[in-house]
């Protein structure tokens, strides 16, 4: 079933059926009045669900990955995750919250003072009281998933741009984590490691009872993966819907993100004078 | 009038936003004094900073301190050869270099060679979310990547300071006693019987913490404060180097107002 923004999300969203673990309600947020990312958005991510964010560049989908990671504060609206509201945090629940979360983030982000192998550890050394022989076989175990066990000793500025992020992947599960937020983990790979990549999240999502948040502009790869996808633009929520019902959809903007379709909804051209007055 | 109105707008704004910078900087170093703990509990982290700031520093603070102390030499020759007082080369050599220049000529070249590394590596880990990658993973960036290389910084110079006035007094031995021909017993002698160890020594000791507290706080702060564009770290970068080398000048004239107004020791 696909909804537009009017839709009631409560009747039909995927917490109707399962146990909610995050929730967005009505949340704005913007890093000044005039400049609004996120307007009243309403999202629901059921516990062991595999969830897509989708839309334009700058649309305000990272943005959502940071109020769930507490880096930034939500300026109207409740963001929930466990029933606990993030803002209402004090210091040491917001770093116990954050033990939970896993992030890719989209560029990566890895240490690049540090080795594969060390960036890999470096959440369980932080964190565990794990002797070192425990963490040298769940690295690589960690490394192995993603293809880059001989790249352990390597340096992240040795790395391509997709060996880099499937780095960044392996240390994103490094822990186990109960929740999973992917930025971009698609982009710049090749097409047999994005679908490696893909399957990837979906069994760790299965296999380790994650929930998954995926930030992403790759329609094929996501409806071959998620549970559900909510499309979003100019900071609002537009259509959202399972998968079998974004295939089948008609909505404009759901048709022309699937299809590619440069004329439509959303449009191409940031906001400009006319061509004729640029080039008069 | 609209001009005047501007400027005095202009004006009220960068005296609050300074004040309110430096408000954040107090802040900032309370924040990484009291997350110093695991520095010390995990000594390999300040051992790399360590060797960082400090080892990686020695080639141009030695080098620097022996250049230093033969121009010392000669110069210091030129005058007291007028005098007849060419024994009192050592002495000249030995407090110009324990008193003045080795803390501050080594803290100018550690802010240059090692402040700005600080910075730069902070505001680009900033730049490319390695910080925030950080924050996310619940590992606090002050505790883990300021603290270490504050503390470092701090370890780091003092040590620097005393072996750049090493090396100048062993420079100035070279020219005066090796290449000049004053006599060696002079030129030790009389350095051994006017410098005293705790008005000279320990003062230049005091002065070299100060100046180590102040680059390590700067470089830090102008790291982590960066602008997280390319324009931002070199922008940083420059204000560690220009902030630390005026606040070493400044602290050195106040301190020696402190420590030497009363005469010799």
């Amino acid at each position: 079933m696909i909804l537009d923004s009017d839709s009631s999300l409560a009747a039909v969203a995927p917490a109707a059926t399962c146990e909610t673990l995050v929730e967005l309600k009505n949340v704005s947020f913007g890093y000044t009045k005039a400049r609004q990312i996120l307007s009243g958005i309403d999202l629901v991510v059921p516990r062991g669900k595999l969830v897509a964010v989708m839309g334009g560049s700058g649309c305000g989908k990272t943005t959502i990955l940071r109020l769930l990671c507490a880096q930034i504060r939500a300026t109207s609206g409740e963001v929930l995750v466990n029933g606990q509201s993030v803002a209402a945090m004090d210091h040491d629940q917001m770093y116990a919250h954050r033990r939970k979360l896993g992030m890719l983030f989209q560029f990566g982000a890895l240490f690049t003072d540090q080795t594969v192998f060390e960036n890999i550890a470096f959440p369980m050394r932080e964190h565990t009281e794990l002797p070192e022989e425990i963490i040298h076989d769940l690295v690589l175990m960690k490394l192995n998933a993603v293809g880059l066990r001989g790249a352990a000793k390597l340096k992240p500025s040795e790395l391509s741009g997709g060996m880099a992020r499937r780095v960044a992947l392996a240390r994103t599960i490094a822990l186990d984590p109960q929740i999973a937020l992917y930025d971009e983990p698609f982009a710049g790979l090749d097409p047999i490691s994005l679908s490696v990549v893909g399957q990837l999240i979906r069994r760790l999502n299965d296999a380790l009872g994650m929930t998954s948040i995926l930030v992403t502009h790759d329609i094929v790869e996501s409806l071959k993966i998620v549970d559900y996808i909510y499309f979003i633009a100019e900071g609002k929520v537009v259509a959202h819907g399972d998968v079998e019902s974004i295939k089948a959809s008609s909505d404009p903007f759901v048709r022309q993100f699937v299809d590619g379709q440069p004329d439509g909804p959303v449009h191409f051209h940031y906001p400009a004078k006319a061509l004729a007055e640029d080039f008069a | 009038m609209n001009s005047v109105t501007r400027i005095l707008t202009n004006l009220g704004a960068s005296v609050t936003g300074g004040i309110a910078r430096l408000g954040f900087a107090a802040r900032f170093l309370i924040a990484v004094l009291r997350l110093s703990g695991t520095t010390f509990a995990r000594p390999q982290l300040l051992l790399r900073e360590i060797y960082q700031a400090g080892v990686l520093s020695l080639i141009i603070i030695l080098m620097s301190g022996l250049f230093i102390g033969m121009v010392l030499a000669l110069q210091g020759y030129e005058t007291l050869v007028r005098y007849g007082a060419t024994e009192s080369m050592g002495m000249l050599v030995a407090l110009a270099l324990v008193r003045e220049l080795g803390p501050v000529v080594s803290a100018l070249l550690f802010a240059s060679r090692a402040g700005s590394a600080i910075t730069a590596e902070i505001g680009l880990m900033k730049t490319t979310e390695q910080l925030a990658a950080m924050e996310v993973m619940a590992v606090d960036p002050i505790a883990r990547v300021v603290a270490p290389r504050f503390w470092g910084g701090i370890i780091s110079l003092p040590l620097l300071a005393a072996l750049f006035s090493m090396l100048g007094i062993y420079g100035g031995y070279l020219v005066a006693v090796r290449l000049i021909g004053v006599d060696s017993g002079a030129y030790w002698g009389q350095m051994s019987a006017a410098v005293d160890w705790r008005y000279d020594v320990l003062n230049g000791v005091i002065k070299s913490v100060v100046f180590a507290v102040a680059i390590s706080l700067i470089a830090v702060f102008e790291g982590y404060d960066a602008t997280p564009t390319a324009e931002g770290v070199s922008a940083a970068t420059t204000r560690t180097v220009v902030t630390s080398a005026l606040a070493i000048l400044a602290l050195d004239f106040v301190l020696t107002v402190l420590m030497f107004r009363g005469g010799g020791g």
